[in-house]
């Protein structure tokens, strides 16, 4: 059994949002690959549980008229990779969160708590960073709109307040149409894996397909929160979508832009390494998917 | 034969796909309480207290015991055979919970609880009060002369034993290279000199280690538990408590997998203990994943120190290696390993002038190093092959040439006496050549450039089977006839997934001359009624069990012929048992033909040639015999085999319980081989290796079931392949282990795994009840140094240490300036 | 405090007092002695107490069993036909000796359920991502594999 003082079973956001204030010791779960897994590590042992498992309108992918995606945080990994407005609109943020742990997880773990849990491990994250996705988090003084890019705080933590609950994520159609992509993962296995490094390069490019109009640099692990190189990204507009030189400046100059630490589980040496070859090789293939006419609308 | 060599489906096949086998804690009685052990935070020191006042009153907390409370009795936990000669039992050197703690983890107190939560709660309030020494990670720390020593009452420092072998006792390195400069000339010379490491692991069985105990309504201690050696196990429950044997029972249901560390005692005495100190009352104490990990045993890490020499057209001169294990906090298996990697470094190969092996097993502050898979072998062929491999590369001559010409002959004598019988190491070697394309490999992948490369390379070994005579190998069997005129076969060679009981089954039906399906083998071992026997270990049970089963079936099959020689009033000469009847016996020149196998594509039938050398006069056809006639066949039926259990049962005029009973001491032993070629790609600049081809040869004998044997060689491949790129467990500065959960212990998961290709040579080994020889645990040794020396094919840079993580070969890749 | 939960366990709808703290994976073991889901680390590393909730393959340690309300839940016992035979996947499980200990077993076999219910046909690349949230230590995958393609493979 799990070591569980009290335990919530939220029917509504807005309920979600008043348990979460009662009990200063409450902890939200929802897919509960993450809370239970620190549950058991004696982490939070005895505190309250605020489930949001079973709330619907949490769950599902929604396309405004206005072209915005909106994620239900509770949809599950599986349900993600699966939808047809993810297939057609950010298919690569799909690919993404398809290599989240195994097929069981992918079908238990949540998009929302992927980004919640504040890691910069999460699959998702290199992905959301370059979307520019936004968090719609419910508190007990309304609603707030916080771009990803400004949502993590450090490793593990983030500017959601503790009874503030994210009830979508939303992907605005500058930040996809147009645009095609490409997430890699690096781990030291094929599955069941925590990211080493996630990279995940997008291009826009021009109407001959010859140029790179927009580029986004997404990473997770490259520091202690998920970053953007924008700085790179810039460099990489307006150039050749055939220059042979794009690669090297692109692995070069995120170097600049990025913070890995060293871990037992990779040490910073090597995180630059990956950090600079998986740039280029995620570039290559992002522009290799926008030759092949695979752009989004 | 018309049984053995047929691959008949697992007779445990069912009840597992039908999810309705059932395991330890599947048997656990609803009222059972739950144990916790409480563990140290710190790698080495003592427990000065312990304060278990705040702990008691969690609500739900039944009992809480401290290693102030436990017996003062020290015991050893190995799964080896009792010795009865006091210098060769296994080492005494810990006790149920230790105060003098030696490692981080040490079991210093254990709570009883209601259920897990309040058993948890209670271990996190226990508070306890250390004097703290230096943890001792390192067999350098360990060795370094202000280190503590972890078992002053045992040892005077911190190395549990040294021993040295030598091809002969005048051998010298030093000595051996000079003679070989003056006769072959110091230019013609190759020389390496080099340190090798191999990395501690865990077993990852799927099964954590658990058990659950009471004290029956006769007064004993009844443990259920996952174990492979539950007569071992009873006796040292036995030792630990101070309680007769007798006193003790040990049931082994179905087990998850064992790999070696279910070949140790665990916690099983102090579950017991804990149950008696509860009153007798039902307690579980089953480890966390994390505990089983970093808490129970695992392979020796080990470096070799060593040094070869050759000429430049290939022939290995001399060789020798120290080598060093660490051996963690406790003796367990005490320097067996360490020894069999010694002996195993310097048989593998033949020298001109000799080889010389030291090895030194040395406590540590880590996790206990035990049993697993293929015991010390997998390290000692990663030293040999990788120092064969850079000779090789040094001296630009081909490896598996290099291997043909210098490798272990035919009729090999090792200095235990064992002796290598069959022999198909070098047609191992030619078939896995073949089968990888080797030749042609090598000169395609000869002069690569860019950032992926591709490379070629293989390994070799041999492997014991057993333990004789280096220890006691013995077994016993009983059969029992029943009424329907089934048989039914017990054993305590436990199965523990390896598909022992299907060829005990198949070995029954064999030599009894019964059809499979009128066999029934009890898998749960009980040593309340269970005949003796050590357990599952050393590829052990098909020869040794093996030879047991045998000759229980044909004092079986002498009692059976001996009533339908009654029944019939005919003498039992004339009669065989054919497919479960009584049969008249007709004797036909010529023997009889064997039907095809319908998995036999990947046999090879056409090597049946071997060579017996030293072998007693006389012996080898008695060794050989199967049981079954060769030259008779099958007439009239003249009896069932129910007609017959039935009388013998109720028969007013001679009612006869046909039963037998054997015990067989081996004294017998071989060597089984084989080797493992892989055709791998390196992406450099990312350090991954994908592996596109691989293959395992093996020569185990006879195969009993070639189907099962297949599918064990591919499960070592695996674990090969976890071994050689991804597999360690690390500790932190303070000796804490890092990653002891299975998403930071990386065993290959379905994608990390390629197609496995497995081929055997088969040949009838005069020393296997069967023809048959080890096969269980050496798929594992050969992967690892495979892959490493196709690196070294493909990149030209030689690793000196697995696992080959990605991080390390991207640093070997850049210091080579290959990125 | 005990709560009432109602769900439908291999076809026969189950009314249990559970303790919320309670994993799916306890109570199936414990109460209703459903034993093939086997515990093998607690925290959906391993994949070995997989059962279908709603079709869905999923590690029930780390599911509460409060969210089974009115949930389908199908394990390995409930395969078996009335008359106890086993399925397709089961049989080729036992066909291929894709089965050493047996302990990843049961899960296995219910992520091959899930791909027989899908109705698709598989690649052995795709299989290998499809079964690669269980672990295995005995078979290095490759017999299971087989025996998941004898029924789900491309060429089945």
């Amino acid at each position: 059994m799990y070591d569980i003082g009290k335990y919530y079973e939220a029917s509504c956001a807005q309920e979600a949002v008043r348990l979460l204030q009662e009990h200063e010791d409450a902890e939200i779960i929802s897919g509960g690959t993450d809370v239970l897994v620190k549950l058991r590590s004696g982490k939070g042992a005895g505190g309250t549980l605020v489930s949001i498992h079973e709330i619907p309108e949490l769950h599902g992918v929604d396309r405004r008229p206005d072209g915005t995606l909106v994620i239900g945080p509770a949809t599950c990994f599986t349900d993600l990779t699966n939808n047809p407005l993810i297939q057609e609109c950010v298919p690569y943020l799909g690919e993404a969160v398809d290599t989240v742990g195994g097929p069981q997880i992918r079908n238990q773990g949540t998009i929302g708590g992927n980004i919640c849990n504040g890691a910069t491990s999460a699959d998702s994250a290199a992905t959301m960073q370059t979307l520019n996705a936004v968090m719609i988090l419910q508190g007990p003084d309304g609603i707030r709109e916080v771009p990803v890019t400004e949502f993590y705080t450090g490793p593990g933590r983030t500017v959601r307040a503790h009874a503030e609950v994210c009830t979508a994520i939303l992907i605005r159609p500058e930040d996809y149409v147009g645009f095609t992509g490409c997430y890699m993962k690096y781990g030291k296995r094929a599955s069941m894996e925590i990211a080493t490094l996630g990279c995940c390069v997008r291009v826009k490019l021009s109407a001959d397909k010859k140029t790179i109009e927009e580029a986004r640099i997404g990473y997770g692990v490259a520091a202690p929160t998920p970053i953007r190189c924008r700085r790179t990204e810039a460099l990489l507009a307006g150039r050749s979508a055939d220059d042979p030189q794009i690669y090297d400046l692109i692995g070069e100059h995120v170097l600049e832009e990025v913070n890995p630490r060293s871990s037992w589980r990779a040490s910073k040496e090597f995180r630059i390494q990956l950090i600079s070859e998986l740039a280029r090789r995620a570039l290559r293939e992002a522009i290799a998917r926008g030759k092949d006419g695979e752009s989004h609308a | 034969m018309e049984t053995v060599g047929k691959s008949y489906k697992r007779v445990d096949a069912w009840g597992k796909v039908s999810g309705e086998a059932k395991y330890a804690n599947d048997l656990m009685p609803k009222d059972c309480l739950q144990a916790k052990v409480v563990r140290s935070t710190i790698a080495n020191g003592l427990v000065k207290s312990i304060d278990i006042s705040e702990a008691q009153k969690v609500p739900g907390v039944v009992k809480i015991l401290t290693c102030f409370d436990a017996p003062d009795i020290q015991f050893p936990t190995a799964g080896h055979p009792w010795s009865v000669e006091a210098a060769h039992q296994d080492v005494p050197d810990r006790k149920l919970l230790n105060t003098r703690v030696r490692q981080w983890g040490d079991e210093i107190a254990a709570i009883v609880a209601e259920d897990n939560v309040a058993a948890e709660r209670a271990a996190r309030l226990v508070k306890v009060e250390y004097e703290e020494y230096e943890p001792i990670v390192t067999v350098e720390q360990a060795l370094a002369p202000e280190a503590t020593v972890l078992h002053p009452d045992i040892r005077k420092d911190n190395v549990f034993a040294h021993n040295s072998f030598k091809t002969s006792p005048d051998y010298d390195y030093e000595e051996a290279k000079k003679k070989a400069v003056e006769k072959y000339g110091e230019e013609n010379l190759i020389e390496v000199s080099e340190t090798y490491r191999t990395p501690r692991i865990s077993h990852c069985h799927l099964e954590v280690c658990t058990s659950w105990a009471y004290v029956d309504t006769n007064g004993k201690v009844t443990v259920v538990s996952s174990t492979q050696i539950p007569h071992i196990m009873r006796r040292v429950i036995s030792q630990a408590l101070g309680w007769p044997v007798g006193k003790i029972r040990v049931i082994k249901p179905y087990i998850g997998g064992g790999f070696g560390n279910k070949q140790d005692v665990i916690d099983e005495p102090l579950n017991a203990w804990l149950s008696i100190q509860c009153g007798g009352r039902p307690v579980c104490l089953e480890l966390s994943r994390e505990e089983c990990v970093a808490m129970t045993r695992t392979r020796h890490a080990c470096k070799g120190v060593v040094r070869g020499l050759a000429t430049k057209d290939g022939k290995l001169l001399a060789r020798e290696a120290d080598i060093y294990t660490n051996k963690g906090a406790y003796a367990s298996h005490g320097h067996a390993i360490t020894s069999g990697i010694t002996t195993n470094f310097k048989d593998i190969f033949h020298d001109e002038y000799g080889c010389r092996a030291d090895g030194y097993s040395v406590y540590t502050t880590s996790a206990v190093s035990g049993a697993m898979r293929a015991y010390g072998v997998p390290q000692a062929a990663f030293l040999a092959d990788s120092l064969a491999d850079d000779l090789c590369y040094k001296g630009g001559f081909d490896p598996l040439k290099f291997r043909m010409d210098n490798c272990v002959p035919p009729g090999f004598v090792a200095s235990t006496g064992i002796t290598y019988y069959t022999y198909s190491l070098k047609e191992c070697m030619r078939r896995g050549a073949e089968y990888i394309h080797w030749d042609e490999k090598r000169r395609e992948y000869a002069n690569q450039t860019g950032p992926v490369r591709r490379g070629v390379g293989m390994s070799f070994f041999m492997y014991k089977v057993g333990v004789y005579p280096i220890s006691l190998e013995t077994s016993s069997a009983r059969m029992i006839l029943n009424q329907d005129g089934s048989i039914q076969v017990e054993l305590s060679a436990t199965e523990i997934g390896q598909g022992a009981d299907t060829v005990f089954s198949q070995m029954a039906a064999e030599t009894l001359g019964f059809t499979m399906d009128r066999v029934y083998i009890i898998s749960t071992q009980d040593t309340d009624v269970a005949p003796f026997d050590t357990g599952a270990y050393a590829s052990r049970q098909s020869f040794v069990s093996g030879k047991a089963v045998k000759k229980c079936a044909l004092k079986m099959r002498a009692r059976i012929l001996d009533y339908a020689s009654y029944m019939l009033e005919r003498p039992a000469e004339e009669l065989m048992i054919w497919q479960n009847n009584i049969c008249e016996k007709i004797h036909i020149p010529g023997g009889v033909k064997e039907e095809a196998d319908p998995y036999a594509d990947f046999l090879d039938a056409g090597v049946k040639e071997y060579d017996i050398h030293d072998l007693p006069n006389g012996e080898a056809a008695i060794l050989r015999d199967t049981g079954v006639e060769k030259d008779v066949k099958p007439g009239k039926v003249l009896l069932s085999m129910k007609e017959l259990s039935e009388n013998a049962f109720y028969s007013l005029d001679r009612s006869e319980h046909i039963t037998a009973e054997v015990t067989s001491h081996c004294k017998e032993n071989t060597f089984a081989s084989g080797c493992c070629f892989v055709d791998l790609e390196v992406d450099m600049p990312l350090g991954q290796v994908k592996v596109n081809n691989i293959v395992n040869v093996h020569d185990s004998g006879t195969l009993l079931n070639p189907q099962l044997a297949e599918a064990q060689v591919h499960g070592g491949m695996a674990m090969g392949l976890g071994y050689g790129l991804t597999e360690e467990l690390l500790y932190n500065e303070q000796g804490r282990p890092l990653n002891d959960n299975l998403l930071d212990f990386k065993i290959p998961t379905a994608m990390d795994v390629p197609n496995l290709h497995v081929e055997f040579v088969q040949m009838d080994d005069p020393m296997g009840p069967y023809g048959n020889k080890a096969l269980g645990e050496p798929p594992a040794i050969p992967v690892a140094p495979a892959i490493r020396n196709a690196i070294l094919h493909a990149t030209g840079v030689s690793m000196k240490e697995i696992p080959m993580t990605q991080q390390k070969l991207v640093a070997a890749f850049k210091e080579a300036g290959l990125i | 405090m005990l709560k009432i939960v109602h769900m439908t366990v291999n076809g026969k709808e189950v009314e249990l007092a559970v303790d919320p703290r309670e994993s799916l994976l306890e109570t199936l073991r414990e109460k209703l002695n459903l034993t093939s889901v086997k515990k093998g680390c607690g925290v959906g590393e391993c994949g070995a107490c997989t059962v279908l909730i709603d079709g869905v393959a999923t590690d029930i340690c780390l599911y509460l069993t409060m969210w089974a309300e009115g949930k389908h839940i199908l394990t390995t016992e409930g395969l078996k036909s009335p008359t106890g035979e086993l399925t397709p996947i089961q049989q080729a499980f036992i066909d291929e000796a894709a089965v050493q200990c047996g302990f990843c077993t049961p899960g296995l076999i219910m992520t091959g359920v899930e791909l027989v219910n899908s109705g698709k046909k598989y690649t052995r690349e795709e299989l290998r991502k499809l079964i690669s949230g269980h672990l295995c230590r005995c078979t290095g995958y490759e017999n299971i594999l087989r025996a998941m393609e004898k029924v789900v493979g491309v060429d089945s």
